[in-house]
């Protein structure tokens, strides 16, 4: 081989046949997550959480939409019959109902996240990729739709469709994507002027190619810390459209409404504004905590 | 003898800029501004200029990454500004490139296998990944790198190493044409020679033609076949290689060998130079005439009234000046 | 009478996979009207070891040893001190006009600040030396520059500001990193004759810090080779060109491509790639990239020791001989 005296010097010390492990930008960008005392926390408490939340229900002697007839009032913490938290004001389970509003309320922040994840990101990425007529006809749609009030945008889609626990997650996505579309267009109008994508495109990647191998894989790190940021902000949504009487309905439950039924009994009954508030306060806390990890783990200037 | 493998014919590229002002038109920034030459298999051609000469740009528009404006460029006697997109993949595979920054030409989100296997998967998405990557190692083999160091990520590597990816990269379809775009520009001193000849190994073994931009007339000179020097735009000399560098004949061609600093302190501090003012005219508003004419030492009336065409100044050389008998 | 004596400077940066040094057991001095070249690839250290003579190393770097500007030890000296002595005696000119001159500021102003602070003259009079310095660095319409924003002015114009602005005061030393590594070749050559003027007509002492040494051959009185953050080779810059002992230097010669030069084929190289500071080589740092590497290189690092010819080289190869 003519070209071995080009090699590395290094080459006969590294040369033997198995193939060496690169360590991606992920991979690096989790080792830094890591060393964040604070992201890991709020990793670890979310997780908890989560779990909670999801299989607590399962194992607790009382179900949110339960009446324990024998005390239709707010009782004290009790273990003695199975109202570890105690019970609301007609004598259901407050842990019981605070899990399983935790339940629904983060199950409406990740989904209605996720709607927004997967309209925001496509729009962004087209726009900002393919540019020209295209990307200021969906950017102005984008400003239209910011245009429209959250509330009244609501009502319009429950007068017409009815209401639906699904239209939630519909609605509310509908309208966390638009700042979505903005931030990936911006990332990816400034990728597309980058050296690697005129290379993919030499070596003749079509459009979607070049979207779904080099720029989704690269605004993918911005958009996480974005979603981060966005689950507590519509868990907050939540619980604002509950309490205007446009979210969930009774018996089901969510945090935000559980704070609303709370504050009305403040000066009577603190505990049952107080537990719910706690979930729902370390719920965000830990959120802006990995987000904030997450944002300097995988900040570029380390790179 | 065949037809030359690339002809480039009066080409333009031209873009619209937005005047200053809130209700200014555009105006049109004449990148590159009626440049022809040919390109035979096997050949080199250097083109040198300063920044803002319009080098990069002629060389993404002869791969059609840029849109010509007019002119035509002709691969195997096809005109490739006519073809649709479809036509256009199916040519690209015999043209590739060679970017200035190795670390930016590489996606930072993906290994050094999968970064020289794109074009592959691009062309041959037939092959098994088992192939593509008996493929790519071997690719590896050829430029220098460790077929081992396959899943390793850009900034694992050197910027020498990185370039070599970048190569190898451009490599792998077996091309006819490589455009280089300032390919040794970023590397230090002692890994640039390496990469040279790298190049021009490749280009031996492959009969590969080499369009080698670069605004280091050093490194020209020793690649390069012909030379093409281009100011604002436009051709001002185009000569075989021992021709321009031993006797120029544009002025500017002349100022520029005679700034390059000479790596000799007796020769360096002898050496007469041609002084030419360092006002670059904006590109927005080139002068009229000859472009070179504000700051060329020779410039008379005639320069500014006409454009001088290139004309033949012996063998294989063309220049495009008035006075360079004198 | 030497103008900056640096003796022992030793740079550490403090980084998450620990300390490394940049710089390491560096000494030279640079006399009146004399031009120093110091000469490396990135990471070779030539530009820290400058800054740390300045005073602008980055936060998390660390200077040791000792630098006596005049009566003045720099590495010592307070912030006050060395603002007094930065842009006044002691100047500089780098890589990025654009970036070490102040955007939202006429160029003007940013020139007669400089000798208001450290001249105490009126606005008046300031204008006036700021505007004849202009013409002194052939700076066309000197009045109607005087009154542009940065952004206005082509590379060339930018650095001949820079290179105006650090000539204002008369200065002992001017530390030039890269001054024309951004510039056109036709534009690198004047601002190097502006460099040799400023050298010659003030006696200023100038060092020139580049990776190109065809710049240093123009310009240089005596060069400085720098490998890994250490001296490699120093002498006088005949004897650096035309009879190099270092590997290093012979291969950094080789390898650069001579406009003079009609021979065509295989270049010579330097096989390898430039150290990693983290994982420095045992012994001498070039001894994986030397081709007259020897079992000692391996194992141990060879001093900078004088050559018969006056020079200093760290290289066992002449230390045998």
């Amino acid at each position: 081989m003519t070209s071995t005296n080009l090699a590395s010097p290094h080459g006969a010390a590294l040369d033997s046949a198995a193939e060496v492990q690169g360590r991606s930008l992920w991979q690096d960008a989790w080792r830094r997550l890591r060393t964040n005392r604070a992201a890991v926390v709020g990793l670890v408490v979310l997780g908890l959480i989560a779990v909670a939340a999801a299989l607590g229900p399962l194992f607790l002697p009382w179900t949110y939409d339960q009446i324990d007839w024998d005390h239709v009032e707010a009782l004290p913490p009790d273990f003695a019959n199975g109202h570890y938290f105690g019970t609301d004001s007609i004598g259901r389970d407050l842990l019981a109902r605070t899990l399983f509003g935790g339940r629904i309320s983060l199950m409406v922040g990740i989904l209605a996240t996720f709607v927004a994840l997967t309209i925001g990101v496509t729009v962004g990425a087209v726009a900002g990729y393919v540019g020209g007529r295209t990307d200021q006809l969906l950017m102005r749609f984008v400003d239209l739709m910011y245009s429209v009030p959250l509330t009244f945008f609501v009502i319009i889609l429950m007068v017409v469709f009815g209401r639906n626990f699904i239209l939630m997650f519909l609605a509310i996505g509908a309208v966390e994507w638009l700042t979505m579309a903005r931030i990936v267009r911006g990332q990816t109008l400034t990728l597309r002027s980058k050296e690697f994508i005129e290379a993919a495109r030499a070596s003749g990647g079509s459009t979607p190619a070049i979207i779904f191998r080099h720029i989704l894989p690269n605004v993918l790190g911005v958009v996480m810390v974005y979603v981060t940021l966005t689950i507590p902000q519509v868990i907050l949504l939540e619980s604002f459209l509950s309490f205007l009487g446009l979210g969930i309905q009774e018996p089901m439950t969510s945090w935000g409404m559980l704070i609303n039924d709370g504050a009305a009994e403040l000066e009577i009954n603190p505990r049952t504004l107080i537990i719910p508030a706690a979930f729902m306060t370390a719920t965000l806390f830990c959120f802006n905590f990995l987000g904030d990890g997450l944002r300097d783990a995988l900040d570029p200037k380390d790179r | 003898m065949s037809a030359p493998l690339l002809q480039v014919r009066d080409l333009k590229v031209h873009f619209q800029v937005r005047g200053a002002g809130l209700f200014a038109g555009t105006q049109a920034l004449k990148a590159v501004d009626g440049v022809s030459f040919d390109l035979a298999a096997g050949e080199t051609l250097g083109i040198v200029g300063e920044s803002g000469c319009g080098k990069s740009t002629l060389g993404r528009a002869v791969l059609q990454l840029l849109p010509a404006t007019a002119g035509s460029v002709a691969w195997l006697g096809a005109d490739l500004t006519a073809l649709d997109k479809t036509a256009l993949k199916a040519q690209r595979q015999h043209m590739q490139i060679v970017f200035q920054d190795p670390l930016a030409s590489l996606d930072p989100r993906m290994t050094a296998g999968d970064i020289i296997a794109e074009p592959l998967r691009n062309y041959h998405p037939d092959l098994s990944a088992v192939e593509r990557k008996d493929r790519v190692k071997q690719m590896m083999d050829q430029v220098g790198l460790l077929p081992a160091m396959v899943n390793r990520y850009p900034h694992e590597f050197s910027g020498g190493q990185c370039q070599r990816i970048g190569i190898a990269r451009a490599m792998i379809l077996n091309p006819k044409l490589v455009v280089c775009d300032e390919p040794v520009s970023a590397l230090d001193v002692s890994i640039r020679a390496q990469v040279i000849n790298l190049l021009m190994e490749l280009q031996s073994r492959f009969n590969l033609s080499m369009l080698f931009i670069s605004h280091d007339l050093s490194v020209v000179r020793h690649i390069s076949r012909r030379v093409m020097v281009l100011y604002l735009g436009r051709v001002m000399e185009l000569a075989d290689r021992d021709s321009l560098y031993a006797a120029p004949r544009h002025p500017y061609t002349q100022a520029l060998i005679s700034a390059v600093p000479i790596a000799d302190p007796d020769k360096e501090r002898a050496k007469p130079r041609v002084a030419v003012n360092d006002d670059l005219p904006s590109p927005l508003n080139p002068p009229s005439g000859c472009v070179f004419r504000t700051r060329c030492p020779k410039a008379t009336e005639i320069c500014a009234r006409v454009s001088p065409p290139l004309q033949s100044a012996g063998a294989g050389h063309e220049v495009a000046c008035h006075h360079w008998r004198d | 009478m030497s103008v900056l004596d640096i003796k022992n400077l030793t740079v550490r940066f403090a980084t998450a996979d620990g300390e490394v040094a940049a710089v390491s057991d560096v000494s030279l001095s640079v006399g009146k009207g004399e031009c120093l070249g110091i000469v490396g690839e990135s990471g070779s250290g030539k530009s820290q070891t400058f800054l740390a003579v300045l005073g602008l190393l980055a936060p998390n770097g660390r200077a040791t040893g000792e630098v006596m500007f005049g009566n003045t030890n720099l590495l010592a000296a307070d912030e006050k001190t060395l603002n007094g002595l930065r842009g006044d005696k002691l100047t500089m000119v780098f890589q990025d006009p654009m970036t070490s001159l102040t955007p939202h500021m006429r160029v003007g102003r940013q020139l007669t600040e400089v000798l208001i602070r450290h001249r105490n003259v009126n606005a008046a009079a300031a204008r006036d030396q700021a505007i004849a310095m202009l013409r002194r660095v052939q700076i066309p319409e000197a009045e109607r520059r005087f009154d542009m924003y940065p952004f206005e002015l082509s590379g060339g114009l930018r650095q001949r500001v820079m290179i105006a602005m650090a000539m204002l005061c008369g200065p002992k030393l001017i530390i030039a990193d890269e001054p024309t590594t951004a510039l056109d070749v036709t534009v690198q050559a004047q601002i190097l004759d502006l460099i040799r003027r400023a050298k010659d007509e003030l006696n200023t002492a100038v060092i020139l810090i580049t990776h190109d040494l065809g710049v240093v051959a123009g310009l240089a009185d005596r060069v400085g080779v720098m490998y890994a953050g250490r001296l490699v080779e120093l002498g006088d810059v005949r004897q650096i060109f035309n009879a190099p002992r270092h590997p290093y230097t012979k291969g950094l010669l080789a390898c650069t491509p001579r406009l003079d030069d009609t021979t065509v084929g295989t270049m010579p190289t330097i096989p390898g790639q430039p150290p990693n500071l983290q994982r420095l080589p045992t012994g001498c740092a070039y001894h994986p990239r030397c081709p007259a590497v020897m079992e000692l290189c391996r194992v141990e690092r060879p001093p900078l020791l004088a050559t018969p010819t006056g020079s200093l080289n760290a290289c066992f190869l002449e230390n045998a001989s």
